[in-house]
């Protein structure tokens, strides 16, 4: 079945490829995988979501796809829903509906094959898939600087795949396996040595995909000037696969690795949360705004691995935390991404030099934007709270007060000084968009019709639901 | 069926297409490039049927001399395929591209002697053909020389074309020269060891005194062969021969004759190679070097290039480095890993898949976009976006992208050199595909993001260059997600 919920949208892109209406077969594939992805939260366990294909004898090597655990599930979630948002958001250019629906596609296919793919190889690959249509999407129909932007993106993301590739050969080489499972089950005790550079290798190439500072300048230029749905789809969900990565592969795999680089990790992420937080505090466009404050996000997530890698097999409360952030960091910058786009389609601009008042011509643009920003925030009863409550406890699990702050626990406390950022640029952002004065782009601007609510009304019930019964993911997890 | 019939059908194919250009009107030759095609299709199909004197050991044909100097085994016959797959496609290429052969050789509207340009490569073909059977380095030399002598002609084909006069005058010095090294060379093997034949050739370095004379000899061999392969320090000629020689034959020489440059220094080597060996660990050290400069070099002098003709040929360069790596991590192979020569003979097939895939798109640029430079490509994805796309794929693959063949042949060969801990040809192996990340994605870039030039027209594909691209990229997929095929091939 999870096959079926990986090759549904390739299906669905040669369908349109051959000549299908690109909306309408873009749509009815990402609800059937939407359906299909509740489907298997609601019943993780049942065998039927196995599927494996061997495809090489020497080395071994299996098209297989499995639920590991709660965590590839809810990513497996997390893709399908914001799959469905971004097909439903935005409007493709004249006579270009192929291109639009079809990367919006295979990112889609891309990320859930690699969240759902038992083995190495294809879990690698998958993630691959998706970013070529990526590049292209960013460069043939983005806005802005577009050239300079997707040429940015493919270089610095074919160099983090380089490296990762380095680092997860080297991997595969020393545990004599690509599958996933047998490899996790296996615990082969790696050499340290080779667990440093493995480590190394796999923190570089995974922070570069997910915006580790300093390789993060890729990123808020590519979604300023990305398409909607690409923005949402590789902002939401794309960025997640590096993330995933690192809690699948390096914290059980490599304990003593990640300890060797815990100090630089905790000053790299804390370049993330503060440097970055600095920089989009002083942002004049929305679109770029919304793009760094993703960047400064991971950087929560990369404190909740900070965390785990500490105190190896101990903390509990870490990972969780970790998973439960991704998804709501995914669906809350997917919603942004996604109400971004109306505000430049009803008003023209996302500088907010000519904007201002807006929430009196589109009420409901400006009420579930103001959710969305409340999210990012992490106000209480959006799913981002629990996230982010989560990952500074998990920092101070296992804390002896007589023994004095450890790094994870200074930089926690640092990074507490982020929620103070976010909270200054979000709401300055939505006061300079929204509030004041209407000026002459917003007086006459149109509010959300129907179709363009729809989207984000699914975004804003998920992180409601998960945000009021964080237990909905958590029993995942158990 | 005995093996060699093979060779001598292909020679006798080719025969047979002299004389057809010889009696043969001058208005259109395109049929003589047909006839080759169907001919090369049926050596194809007989390949199946050919056997070694091992399967019939009492019938009168496998007591023959013959066999002294020429085998059949699995490897033979794979690179036999190879070499006659190759010559289909470089066939099929030059008919959609006889209207530059005809410009440049005779006056246009006449075909005359363009036929000769369907006849040369098969007799090309038997010279790879007889080096992929290579069993004594003196019958090796003449296959060898069979297949150079035969470059010669086919580089310099467009008489009146300035620049392929140039590569031929080049390609024919520097390959005298690399001839030379070969000869002097095996003399001095033979020297060494007292035996020419590769077979004796174990038995007779685990007496050699001083292995010294031996290593000079060696060095010598591989030389020449590295200039076949295009191998650094001996890979001067090629940017400029590639980019003069008419694109059928740039086309050929980069796959075909790399191809059979390999199988030759497998052959070669294997001897040197084996545990018993006593030069295992120099013959090692030197294709190690050979490797990381080659990866170097053809990675990072391809990055400025703006001729998209030239471009590849540097991408060859670099493909010949990750191919010397996986030499230089020499492994037999085992339940986990795919030892060296499949991962070379792999490598090698999917080279021949995206790269003649690319070129039937070069030469469809450069007879309707009178250029072969990656400007040229500009606005490919709105002036032929289904070509954009295949054109997409094949550099996708080329570059080694997941999902395509061309990733999992550089898979191989870093599963081969992480495993014998080749460091430094990992970390160059590594730089080196990030760099072919940026020169090909360079012209994706240009299809898709910049606008077509003012003048410039839909780009229509004749018929056998769209099914042969249609092919080559489908095959560029399949065998990145399926690669047992090729595999199964090799047993």
């Amino acid at each position: 079945m999870l096959a079926l919920l990986v090759f549904l949208p390739v299906l669905a892109f040669l369908a349109i490829l051959c000549g299908a209406p690109a909306r309408l077969t873009a749509i009815a594939a990402s609800v059937v995988n939407l359906a299909l992805g509740i489907a298997a939260a609601a019943a993780p366990k049942a065998a039927c979501w196995a599927f494996s294909v061997p495809v090489l004898a020497t080395p071994k090597l299996n098209l297989a796809f499995g639920l590991i655990d709660g965590m590839s599930v809810i990513l497996i979630l997390l893709s399908v829903i914001v799959t469905l948002a971004a097909v439903l958001s935005g409007k493709a250019p004249e006579g270009r509906e192929k291109l639009w629906y079809g990367s919006s596609l295979l990112i889609s296919a891309g990320a859930i094959g690699a969240f759902a793919a038992t083995d190495l190889f294809f879990f690698y690959a998958f993630h691959e898939l998706a970013l070529i249509p990526t590049f292209l999407m960013i460069g043939i129909l983005g806005r802005g600087d577009r050239r300079d932007a997707a040429w940015k993106i493919t270089i610095y993301l074919g160099f983090g795949s380089i490296v990762l590739l380095a680092g997860l050969v080297w991997l595969a080489s020393v545990t004599g396996t690509f599958d996933l499972v047998k490899m996790l089950a296996d615990k082969t005790a790696i050499d340290p040595a080779a667990q440093k550079g493995i480590a190394a290798l796999l923190l570089v190439g995974f922070g570069t995909l997910v915006s580790l500072f300093p390789f993060h300048s890729w990123a808020a230029p590519a979604y300023a000037s990305a398409p909607a749905p690409v923005a949402m789809l590789h902002s939401g969900v794309l960025k997640k696969f590096g993330l995933y990565g690192l809690l699948r592969l390096a914290i059980p795999l490599l304990p003593d690795g990640m300890q060797v680089w815990l100090t630089p990790l905790l000053v790299l992420l804390l370049g993330n949360i503060l440097w970055v937080g600095l920089v989009t505090v002083s942002q004049k466009r929305l679109d770029l705004l919304l793009g760094n404050s993703s960047v400064m996000h991971m950087g929560y997530i990369f404190l909740a691995i900070a965390a785990l890698a500490a105190v190896p097999g101990g903390n509990t409360i870490a990972l969780p935390a970790a998973v439960i952030l991704m998804f709501a960091h995914g669906i809350s910058i997917a919603l942004q991404f996604s109400l971004a786009d109306n505000i430049e389609k009803s008003t023209g601009s996302l500088d907010f030099a000519d904007l201002g008042g807006l929430a009196k011509a589109t009420p409901a643009l400006a009420f579930l934007f103001g959710i969305g920003a409340m999210a990012s925030i992490g106000l209480p009863g959006l799913a981002n709270f629990s996230g982010e409550v989560m990952v500074f406890l998990s920092a101070f699990k296992n804390y002896d007060p007589s023994a004095g702050l450890g790094p994870v626990q200074i930089a926690c406390i640092l990074a507490l000084w982020g929620v103070v950022i976010s909270a200054v640029y979000m709401l300055r952002a939505y006061r300079n968009v929204f509030q004041g004065p209407a000026v002459a782009a917003t007086e006459s601007a149109a509010d959300l019709s129907f179709a363009d609510r729809l989207p984000a009304l699914l975004l804003v019930i998920a992180l409601f639901a998960v945000g009021l019964y964080p237990n909905l993911l958590l029993s995942l997890l158990k | 069926m005995p093996a060699y019939y093979l060779e001598a059908l292909t020679v006798t194919l080719g025969l047979i297409l002299l004389m057809a250009e010889a009696f043969s009107t001058n208005r259109s030759k395109a049929w003589i490039g047909g006839l080759a095609a169907a001919g090369l299709a049926a050596v194809i199909a007989l390949l199946f049927f050919a056997v070694g004197p091992d399967a019939k050991p009492d019938a009168a044909w496998s007591k023959w001399a013959v066999w002294t100097f020429y085998q059949f085994d699995g490897l033979a016959r794979f690179y036999k395929g190879f070499a006659l797959v190759t010559t289909l496609f470089v066939v099929l290429l030059s008919i959609d591209f006889r209207s530059i052969l005809a410009r440049f050789t005779d006056h246009p509207g006449s075909e005359s002697g363009t036929g000769e340009f369907y006849a040369l490569p098969v007799f090309a073909c038997a010279g790879m053909m007889w080096m992929a059977s290579a069993k004594d380095l003196a019958g090796a030399f003449v296959a060898l020389e069979l297949v150079t002598i035969t470059f010669y002609i086919l580089v310099a084909f467009l008489r009146r074309n300035v620049g392929s006069l140039e590569a031929g005058v080049k390609y024919l010095i520097l390959g005298a020269l690399s001839t030379g090294f070969l000869v002097y060379g095996i003399a001095w093997i033979y020297g060494a060891t007292g035996t020419m034949s590769l077979a004796a050739l174990p038995q007779a370095i685990a007496h050699v005194q001083s292995p010294a004379f031996l290593l000079f000899g060696i060095a010598l061999v591989m030389v020449a062969l590295g200039f076949k392969v295009g191998a650094v320090p001996m890979q001067a000629w090629i940017p400029d021969v590639y980019q003069g020689a008419p694109t059928p034959t740039t086309a050929f020489l980069s796959v075909g004759s790399k191809a059979a440059g390999f199988i030759l220094l497998i052959r070669f080597l294997t001897p040197f190679l084996a545990e018993t060996s006593p030069v295992r660990g120099q013959v090692l050290a030197l294709l190690a070097v050979l490797a990381c400069a080659t990866l170097i070099f053809g990675n990072l002098a391809a990055i400025p290039q703006t001729n998209f003709k030239r471009l590849l040929a540097y991408s060859s360069i670099a493909h010949a480095g990750f191919l010397l790596l996986a030499l230089a991590a020499w492994t037999p192979g085992d339940a986990n890993l795919l030892g060296s020569v499949n991962a070379v003979s792999f490598y090698l097939a999917t080279y021949l898949i995206m790269t003649l895939g690319a070129f039937f798109v070069l030469g469809q640029i450069r007879i309707q976009a009178d250029g072969e430079r990656i400007e040229d490509f500009n606005g490919l994805g709105k002036r032929n976006p289904l070509l954009a796309l295949a054109m997409t794929v094949l550099l996708a693959a080329l570059a080694g992208v997941p999902l395509t063949a061309g990733f999992l042949g550089k898979f191989f060969v870093f599963s081969l050199a992480v495993k014998q801990g080749l460091w430094w040809g990992v970390g160059l192996g590594f730089v080196a595909a990030a760099a072919g990340f940026y020169y090909y994605f360079k012209t994706i870039r240009a299809m898709w993001w910049q606008p077509a030039a003012a003048d410039a027209k839909a780009l229509v594909l004749p018929p056998v260059t769209k099914a042969c691209v249609a092919v080559l990229t489908i095959a560029s997929l399949v065998f990145g997600l399926w690669p047992q095929p090729i595999l199964a091939l090799l047993q």
